[in-house]
């Protein structure tokens, strides 16, 4: 039984439903390939064998007793943004040194409920804030897709860096990942895999450490559009300790896959063809265009004019939410404290010393924008242009759009260290160029797989959807994956 | 707009976050190159405009005004890095 960690979360679901072999069997496998090649890919931050067996045991008695649940035994990984009770939780920044919860997510909690097992804790960009999860506290992790021929290690993309490279060097049956300007989508198309940023208020944001509230949705990484859609069953809901998590029924989103897409209005946005598109993106979206007109869709050019202004608006907004939720890290409550002559010199130096550069920008940035008299000009502007953004996509809905189709991403994956973007944060936070939007409108967008560029790396289409309309997406994803078929690294590690 | 060294250290303070002269010098630049990126917006006509508050059209679920939680001090103190009978520790506030 070696190739048990091949199995999709659907096929092991079916498999063990059969007693063809039990979740601790599943969940060895798992265990046994994440020591393997966690030192090559750098997925998992922390590995938890011994919960691992314990909770994959408590699962197979649970199915020997007749009350298996939607992810009874199936083993998957956790980005460590997540609160999970007694584990490592540092949403990878030093300044969160050795904080174990003492409460679980509402997002994890449902998954454990419905019988998942945790593998660990998934490495990320430190507090979400990256594209190529280089700026971990725990270093980067490398991609298992490399260019053909070539053996330079590539970024998995980011900020859910880890879960997406964890996914698809099956070193776990899916994960959770979390999506504030593409942190899903994004590195779920550099990978290979499928990743939903559901609609905002779908998921409870309740335990998750927080970026910036008004952006940030919790969502599912996994091999393939199925799984995502299993997962996302299982982690939405609405949650007491969360107001803005909605208080609709969760549907069945896998019994939306097989559906037919014949007569769908798709939208074809003319803003989303920027200047210098390299040619394989734009083949792989005509290429998309053709699959779905293929399938019975109908293709509409549409206009979203305000679309060149999310990624600034977005600049504003996020890094000012942030400076206001990472006030909390001060050496009090939990985490790093570096000792000072008096109370002020402690938070100061605590900080300095626990925050990687990147999110120290954001926390000045946001600092900067909130500060006095630059309020109007800055936070108050953006959120007028959020407005408009929004209303730009609300305008295509009601001239009768289902669902917009775009690129994921401007590239494929890029090299570790690319001295370019390094020596301008701006270029790095270009990749999020087709994917902030949807975040900014706190609509859903899915990232799936649909083609190889000439280096033979993956590239990924993105789907928009209305609010709460997930389940035309997921049906929608997969009559493209259908038609692209599934693709996987060679492994190296 | 643009910030010069003395706002950055400024910033810096009032995030509490200790930054060296040296620190200050880059984080300068590089502040600049992100606030002339948001500068585009100056160009978007918002006369009229609503600022965003809320994403989703819908009015704030509240929940029962009771007390369904807390006798957890142990709990809360748990993780901090000093303390002392559930009261966390910090060097003197006041003189």
């Amino acid at each position: 039984m070696t190739d048990l960690t091949r199995l999709t979360i659907a096929q092991a679901r079916d498999e063990m439903n059969k007693g063809t072999f039990s979740s601790l069997d599943l969940t060895d496998a798992y265990l046994a390939a994440i020591d393997a090649a966690n030192p090559a890919i750098n997925a998992y931050v922390k590995i938890t064998p011994d919960k691992a067996r314990e909770m994959a045991k408590a699962s197979d008695t649970r199915r020997a007793g007749g009350t298996a649940g939607a992810l009874e035994g199936i083993p998957l990984g956790i980005k460590d943004l997540y609160a999970t009770q007694g584990v490592h939780t540092q949403a990878c920044s030093h300044v969160l040194d050795g904080f174990e919860p003492r409460y679980e997510s509402t997002v994890t909690a449902n998954l454990w409920a419905d019988g998942a097992v945790m593998l660990g804790k998934l490495n990320m960009d430190e507090f979400a804030m990256g594209s190529s999860n280089e700026t971990s506290y725990y270093g980067p992790v490398i991609n298992p897709w490399r260019a053909e021929g070539s053996n330079a290690n590539l970024v998995p993309g980011g900020s859910s860096g880890g879960s997406a490279a964890a996914v698809a060097a099956l070193l776990c049956a899916g994960a959770t990942a979390t999506d504030t300007g593409g942190s899903i989508r994004q590195p779920a198309a550099f990978t290979g895999t499928v990743g939903i940023k559901p609609t905002y208020g779908r998921c409870s944001r309740w335990g998750i450490a927080a970026f910036a509230s008004s952006l940030d949705q919790a969502g599912p990484i996994a091999r393939d559009v199925r799984d995502a859609a299993i997962l996302l069953k299982s982690m939405a809901s609405v949650d007491d300790k969360d107001t803005t998590s909605v208080d609709l029924p969760v549907p069945d989103y896998e019994a939306a896959l097989g559906g037919s897409v014949k007569g769908l209005k798709i939208g074809i946005p003319r803003e989303y063809r920027i200047e210098g598109m390299p040619a394989e993106i734009d083949a792989l979206w005509q290429q998309g265009i053709a699959w779905l007109k293929d399938a019975g869709a109908e293709i509409v050019d549409i206009e979203l004019p305000h679309t060149k202004y999310a990624l600034p608006a977005y600049y504003i907004v996020a890094p000012a939410e942030a400076s206001s939720n990472l006030a909390r890290y001060d050496g009090v409550r939990y985490g790093l404290r570096v000792p000072g002559k008096d109370i002020a010199e402690m938070y100061e130096k605590t900080r300095a010393e626990g925050f990687g550069e990147e999110v120290k920008r954001r926390i000045m940035i946001g600092t900067y924008v909130l500060s006095a008299g630059y309020y109007d000009a800055y936070y108050l502007r953006a959120q007028k242009v959020r407005t408009l953004i929004k209303r730009d996509f609300e305008l295509a809905f009601d001239a009768g759009v289902d669902a917009i189709l775009t690129p994921a991403t401007p590239s494929s994956a890029f090299a570790i260290g690319d001295v370019n973007l390094a020596s301008d944060p701006v270029k790095m936070y270009l990749n999020d160029i087709f994917t902030v939007t949807v975040n900014m409108a706190g609509l859903p967008g899915i990232a799936v797989p649909a083609g190889l560029d000439p280096q033979g790396l993956p590239l990924g289409l993105q789907l928009i959807g209305r609010p709460f309309e997930e389940e035309t997406l997921f049906k929608t994803a997969h009559v493209i994956e259908q038609a692209a078929g599934r693709f996987e690294p060679k492994k190296w590690w | 707009m643009s910030v010069d060294l003395a706002t950055v250290k400024r910033v810096a303070h009032l995030a509490r976050i200790a930054v060296t002269d040296e620190d200050a010098a880059r984080m300068e630049g590089e502040l600049n190159v992100i606030l002339g990126f948001v500068e585009q917006l100056s160009e978007v006509d918002v006369e009229g405009i609503e600022p965003m508050t809320s994403v989703t059209p819908m009015a704030m679920r509240k929940r029962t005004d009771a007390v369904t939680d807390g006798s957890k001090a142990e709990d809360i103190v748990a993780n901090a890095p000093e303390t002392t009978d559930n009261f966390f520790l910090v060097p003197k506030v006041v003189e």
